[in-house]
């Protein structure tokens, strides 16, 4: 048990090293900005004075290396920093810099659970269509079922996003009204309508991940099913559904927490674009819109959330798989 | 919930179906293998498939129906039938082409062709040819603001369509067509660029780690893994924006910006592959057998190892101009990749999304931005078939 | 009359590739009584495994039974339903594989997978079962009975985890066993346990089985008939003792022929001539672990020396520590009594030249890429400095040396030619080095007996012409007893005994060389029985060695 403990703090501490070495990396990246990033922001036009108290107000006057050791000791505790948005409008109608500033966490935190509510969602539904699909695939393999769910699995997978958001708007907003199309979700708004508006963005989503894990199951489970002890198990005339709960499952525990794990990091980057065609207020539609106008705080802080999540994510399967791994469970 | 009850309804129905269906079978097959060894999800299974299709064919009638109101709904289905069996007889019609015409090194390659390969092959050669002649095939100039704005794809001028543009014009009076033949040129051009500056970098670098291992290899290694920790389009969108900053007013130098961006961001993936599939061959006797001849690392590099990856580098090309294509079009559509007034097909999806709320009155309507997008969707599908072959095939040779 | 169990009549098999079905096994018929034990022999691509496979009722993924029947005590396997052949399955028939370590489920534990069948079937109550699997353990002569069933596969070593695959197949008593291969994978001192026990436990309950092998003297012990195969035809059929005094076919006639060639013994060397190699009190580890210890030997000019050894006995590191690919933590190896630089790297070309090396698998060694010109030719021109017309006449000698038509091979890739085939290239590679001494790396231990035959005569021939200087690193004893001159018996990375090969095969021997030569299975159907009678169980296999450390310590 020790040396299982000893590999999972060695993982743990791989990770946060990562997550760190990342954090250098986002910060260094906005820091190759030219010039001023006062000056990038408020453009041509601003006075001196405003790009001076822009600049005080976010340290910018301070050595780099300062900065990133404010930044990153102010994002350990919450704190991300002011919006740039906020900063710009501020300075322009003159107002006393330093108070009128909105933070860049008050601005993410309801959108993150937003995002994370869209998220849950969508594995909700793609999570158990897609193992139950895929191992099907795997059972009937080369069959008429197999050989259909993998032109579409590998259709939906090469259609981009918006392409299968608008095909299911058009199906099922504007030819059929069933769904909304626009998920305009606001504070306090009911569960259920809260669900209805989050179902077609998370249909979209469901479609690519049940695609990429249905596939990555049903290579795994194969991969599985071709192994020496499913055939000893099969000679020992061990029932199909035995053969694939007692001998297969307990072995394929590890592939498939990997599967999800990794199509759930695979989410993150879905979400972005999938929030944007539906007007959902997610992290991801905050992200593009501060990219859009240079709002580098909240670009800085999105990437570093979705890093963080992406990086928590493949953690996670590392320990559950190392936990589920026999030989390393019960060591020589 | 009366649904829920209906579904429920249905898929016992079904079952039942599905019973029966192997009950018959039994009796009238003298008890044959088939049937008699079928779970009973099987065949529910194929009573479920068959009832998929009649619905399909009942629905393609509906489109075609003399009410204009069902036609309509049922408008969407009926193309996308009529897509797919005019895509499938092409692709058979090529493949028995590719079966009797050319050298007999192809015609073999055509005979243990899938028609899903096929149809991929047929199509990246048609998205090839309207690439390269572009310019000669689009009736209009990408930038050309004609006469008038908003004219409706079908060329019905019934419903405010004009013969003259068969795709109709876009909000300020551009031709769809025009621009659509263009995006091919710019779309797949660019994307085609960018992955092979991508293998450029990631393959060089991945086959020297994997040669020379050591100091080199862990420095690159661990340099890969941090980037890869960062979603790559989340990473993308990062770079943009400070590449928005560089560049400036000057909108043309940003595309450059971007195919560097994403070449990076790729690499690194490409890297990891080159690296694995590297590390596999070096490990072989025939690399140290050469090794202890005394040969020099381009030698190993260039005669030793390069011929023996070009099927796993090949298969991988496709897979990344997929990835980067995509990556290309979300950036578009996001409104931060080609800039316009190029043309360019998840630029004009986020120009023209707007039409789809229409097409509840004319479903014509909608299908200047399902075009768009289905061209990139087309050509990544295209790819990957035609790379899910090679794997296959690749696969099945070592078994 | 023995009452027949199964009955194979025109059993014909045919394997799926590139979309088409090609036959594997072309109508075989085969009959099993009870209680008796028949030999499946034949070579690689012989059907052997499919055929066993089969008569449960079984094929893999791929295959398909294209015609015949199987039938086993009455009833046809090739038309039952999925479920009757679910019942006979592990219950009246079982199988042992080749792979231990791979066929046990790695999430269980040994005992819950032994008693699976039993009580899956119905036989038996999971803890009669239990009992009865600890039973079977003590019979099989497993250490700590008790305990080493609640062990996960991957603690328990490779010989014991087929003894306990022997055990389970045991569990419900079927009335026949199919043994596919079981000691193929397992070292000759580990292999001769498996064997004794499998013999002991299959007599004790009278079972019927099919024992699958390539390895004549194997089958020879276990087998009261044996069947010949030929890429999935039927050679003959015979008793045991009949089929290896007087085999009728031709064919068979030269798988036992095999075992004749041997080169007559040299004369020992003078003390004062200087070795080609010399390796001088190497040793080796890889990072931290130590691999080699102190390892010193000599080889001389036209001489073969075999290096022997189980896996893991240092062999090959030896090789490579020769080759410079791992250069010793200590000692040195010395060409014609000059130190070679540790590292190849370090070597200029005449020394690299001088040293070359032969591999066991002709399939990685030489590049897929290439044609056989290319192949043989980069060395003449990166050695000799020959191109154009000069190289290709080389490359043709060359050819023509290892018996190889030239005009036909000489545009060919190394996967248009069978193993044999590859091997003679990877020999004409080394040889268009020029150099003075070959490292041979098992060169005949992945090629059927008739084609490693051919291998080792050609070798002695270009010794012979060239005066070469061989080391011939092989487990198989067979082979040192037909080709070298000289032997160096390796264990742990120590060399334990060296010597004139005439000397080693005669005793006194270190004991270890002495367990070594009385495990390695003989022709004559009595040499098991004999040896078990002279020397006891306990003296051999692991039991023995295990025994022989506690008493001497290597």
């Amino acid at each position: 048990m020790a040396s299982i403990l000893k590999i999972i703090a060695q993982r743990l501490a791989l990770g946060i090293l990562t997550m760190f070495v990342v954090s250098v990396v986002i910060f260094t990246a906005v820091n190759l900005l030219p010039g001023d990033f006062a000056e990038a922001i408020l453009g041509q036009g601003a006075t001196p004075e405003a790009v001076e108290a822009i600049r005080k107000d976010l340290g910018l006057d301070q050595h780099p290396v300062r900065r990133y050791i404010s930044w990153l000791s102010g994002a350990v505790q919450g704190d991300l920093g002011n919006s740039f948005a906020q900063a710009n409008f501020a300075a322009f109608v003159g107002t006393d810099t330093g108070s009128g500033l909105s933070s860049v966490a008050t601005q993410i935190a309801p959108r993150f659970e937003n995002t994370m509510f869209l998220a849950g969602v969508t594995a909700l539904f793609a999570v158990p269509v897609s193992l139950t699909l895929g191992i099907l695939a795997a059972l009937y393999r080369n069959s008429v079922f197999d050989r259909a769910t993998n032109i579409m699995t590998l259709s939906s997978i090469s259609s981009p996003e918006f392409f299968l958001a608008y095909i299911l708007i058009l199906f099922l907003a504007v030819m059929n009204p069933i769904l909304p199309s626009l998920s305009n979700i606001y504070e306090g708004m009911a569960l259920g309508e809260r669900f209805t508006k989050t179902l077609l963005p998370a249909l979209t989503l469901t479609l690519v991940v049940t695609a990429h894990m249905m596939r990555m199951t049903r290579a795994a489970i194969i991969n599985l099913l071709a192994s020496p002890y499913i055939e000893m198990a099969r000679l020992k005339g061990i029932s199909p559904l035995r053969i694939i709960v007692k001998h297969a499952l307990p072995n394929a525990l590890a592939p498939i927490i990997n599967v999800i794990a990794l199509n759930l990091a695979y989410l993150i980057t879905g979400v972005v674009v999938v929030e944007v065609v539906f007007v959902y207020p997610g992290i991801g539609q905050l992200f593009v819109d501060s990219v859009k106008i240079r709002d580098i705080p909240v670009v800085q802080a999105c990437c570093l959330i979705f890093a963080g999540a992406y990086i928590l994510l493949n953690l996670t399967a590392d320990v559950l798989s190392i936990l589920s791994n026999p030989r390393l469970r019960h060591p020589k | 919930m009366s649904t829920l009850m209906s579904i429920a309804l249905i898929l016992i129905g079904l079952l039942g179906a599905g019973w029966l269906l192997r009950f018959v079978g039994q009796r009238l097959t003298g008890n044959k293998p088939f049937f008699r060894d079928m779970a009973l999800g099987v065949a529910f299974g194929y009573v479920f498939g068959a009832l998929v299709l009649v619905w399909l064919v009942w629905a393609y009638i509906q489109s075609h129906s003399a009410d204009a109101t069902t036609a309509n709904n049922f408008f969407f289905l009926g193309k996308a039938v009529e897509g797919f069996a005019i895509f499938a007889v092409a692709a058979f019609i090529f493949r028995l082409l590719g079966r009797h015409i050319g050298p007999d090194a192809s015609r073999k390659i055509f005979r243990s062709m899938p028609l899903t390969a096929s149809f991929g092959v047929l199509v990246i050669l048609i998205y090839a040819f309207v690439a390269i002649f572009a310019a000669w095939l689009a009736p209009y100039g990408q930038e050309e603001v004609l006469s008038s704005a908003n004219i409706v794809p079908g060329g019905n001028p019934a419903i405010g369509g004009n013969p003259d543009f068969p795709l109709g014009t876009d909000q300020i009076g551009r031709d769809i067509m025009s621009r659509l033949i263009f995006g091919a040129q710019n779309t797949v051009g660019i994307a085609f660029a960018t992955t092979c500056l991508a293998f450029f970098i990631g393959g060089t670098l991945g086959f020297l780690a994997a040669t020379l291992q050591g100091w080199l290899d862990q420095l690159l290694s661990r340099g890969v893994d941090v980037l890869m920790a960062i979603p790559s389009l989340i990473f993308a969108l990062l770079l943009m924006t400070i590449a928005s900053a560089w560049a400036g007013s000057e909108k043309g130098l940003l595309t450059y910006y971007m195919i560097l961006i994403i070449a990076v961001i790729d690499s690194t993936r490409v890297f990891r592959l080159a690296r694995a599939v590297g590390l596999n061959i070096v490990v072989m006797d025939y690399i140290e057998a050469a090794k202890l001849r005394g040969e020099g690392l381009g030698y190993l590099i260039f005669r030793e190892i390069l011929p023996n990856a070009y099927a796993p580098l090949l298969a991988e090309f496709g897979l990344r101009f997929c990835f980067v294509f995509l990556t290309i079009a979300s950036l578009s559509f996001l409104g931060v990749g080609i800039q316009p007034p190029t043309a360019d097909w998840g630029t004009m999806v986020r120009d023209l999304a707007q039409f789809i709320n229409f097409a509840g009155f004319a479903p014509q309507v909608a299908s200047a931005p399902l075009l768009a997008a289905g061209a990139i969707a087309l050509l990544t599908v295209a790819v990957n078939f035609v790379v899910d072959w090679m794997l296959h095939k690749s696969s099945g040779l070592k078994e | 009359m023995v009452e027949t169990l199964l009955k194979v009549r025109g059993l014909k098999i045919e394997g799926r590739s590139d979309e088409t079905w090609s036959p594997i096994v072309n109508g075989i018929d085969l009959d099993l009584c009870k209680g008796e034990v028949l030999g499946l022999i034949g070579e690689s691509g012989a059907g052997k495994s499919t055929v066993g496979l089969a008569s449960m009722g079984f094929t893999r993924d791929g295959c398909r039974i294209s015609a015949g029947s199987v039938e086993f005590d009455g009833i046809d396997l090739v038309q039952a339903a999925a479920s009757t052949k679910r019942d006979l399955l592990g219950r009246r028939i079982a199988y042992v594989a080749q792979s231990a370590a791979a066929s046990f489920n790695p999430a269980h534990r040994l005992i819950d997978q032994h008693t699976e069948a039993p009580v899956q079937h119905g036989v038996m109550s999971r803890s009669d079962s239990e009992a009865d699997g600890v039973e079977l353990y003590r019979k099989l002569r497993l250490p700590n009975p008790e305990e080493i069933g609640f062990r996960y596969p991957h603690q328990v070593s490779g010989g014991q985890l087929q003894r306990a695959m022997t055990a389970m197949a045991m569990s419900c008593r079927p009335d026949m066993i199919i043994f596919d291969e079981p000691t193929t994978a397992l070292d000759v001192t580990t292999q001769i346990e498996v064997l004794a026990s499998i013999r002991k436990i299959v007599e004790e309950f009278d079972t019927a089985a099919i024992y699958i092998t390539h390895d004549l003297a194997v089958v020879a012990q276990m087998a009261d008939k044996i069947k010949v195969l030929l890429k999935g035809d039927e050679v003959e059929e015979a008793e045991t003792r009949e089929m290896l005094a007087h085999p009728k076919e031709d064919y068979t006639k030269s798988l036992w022929a095999v075992r004749s060639f041997k080169r007559p013994q040299k004369p020992a060397v003078q003390s004062t001539s200087v070795p080609v190699v010399s390796v001088q009190n190497v040793t080796a580890a890889y990072g931290k672990v130590p691999v080699l210890h102190d390892v010193s030997f000599d080889m001389h000019a036209g001489r073969t020396v075999a290096v022997v050894g189980e896996s893991g006995s240092g062999k090959s590191t030896t090789a490579r520590c020769i080759t410079g690919l791992l250069p010793p933590v200590q000692g040195q190896i010395e060409l014609d009594g000059i130190p070679l630089p540790a590292d190849y790297r370090k070597r200029d070309k005449s020394q690299l030249r001088q040293v070359q090396m032969i591999y066991q698998m002709a399939d990685t060694a030489l590049n897929p890429r290439k044609t056989i010109g290319e192949l043989i030719g980069r060395p003449v021109q990166f050695y000799m400095g020959l191109t154009g017309s000069d190289r290709r006449r080389r490359v043709e000698q060359l050819l023509e040396e290892i018996e190889l038509e030239p005009s036909q091979y000489f545009n060919r890739l190394p996967s248009e030619l069978s193993g044999g085939q590859k091997q003679r290239i990877g020999i004409a590679r080394a040889l268009a080095a020029e150099p003075k001494f070959i490292i041979c790396d098992e060169v005949t231990s992945a090629l059927d007996q008739l084609v490693a035959e051919g291998i080792l005569k050609l070798l002695a021939r270009l010794q012979d012409e060239l005066n070469l200087t061989y080391m011939f690193i092989t487990h198989d004893l067979a082979t040192v007893r037909s080709i070298a001159d000289e032997v160096v018996v390796m264990k742990e990375g120590r060399v334990v005994e060296q010597g004139l090969k005439e000397d080693m095969f005669r005793p006194p021997h270190h004991p270890y060389t002495d367990l070594l030569l009385s495990s390695v299975p003989e022709m004559d159907p009595d040499w098991l029985t004999n040896l078990l009678n002279e020397r006891g169980v306990d003296n051999i296999g692991d039991a023995a060695i295990d025994k022989m450390e506690n008493e001497s310590p290597v």
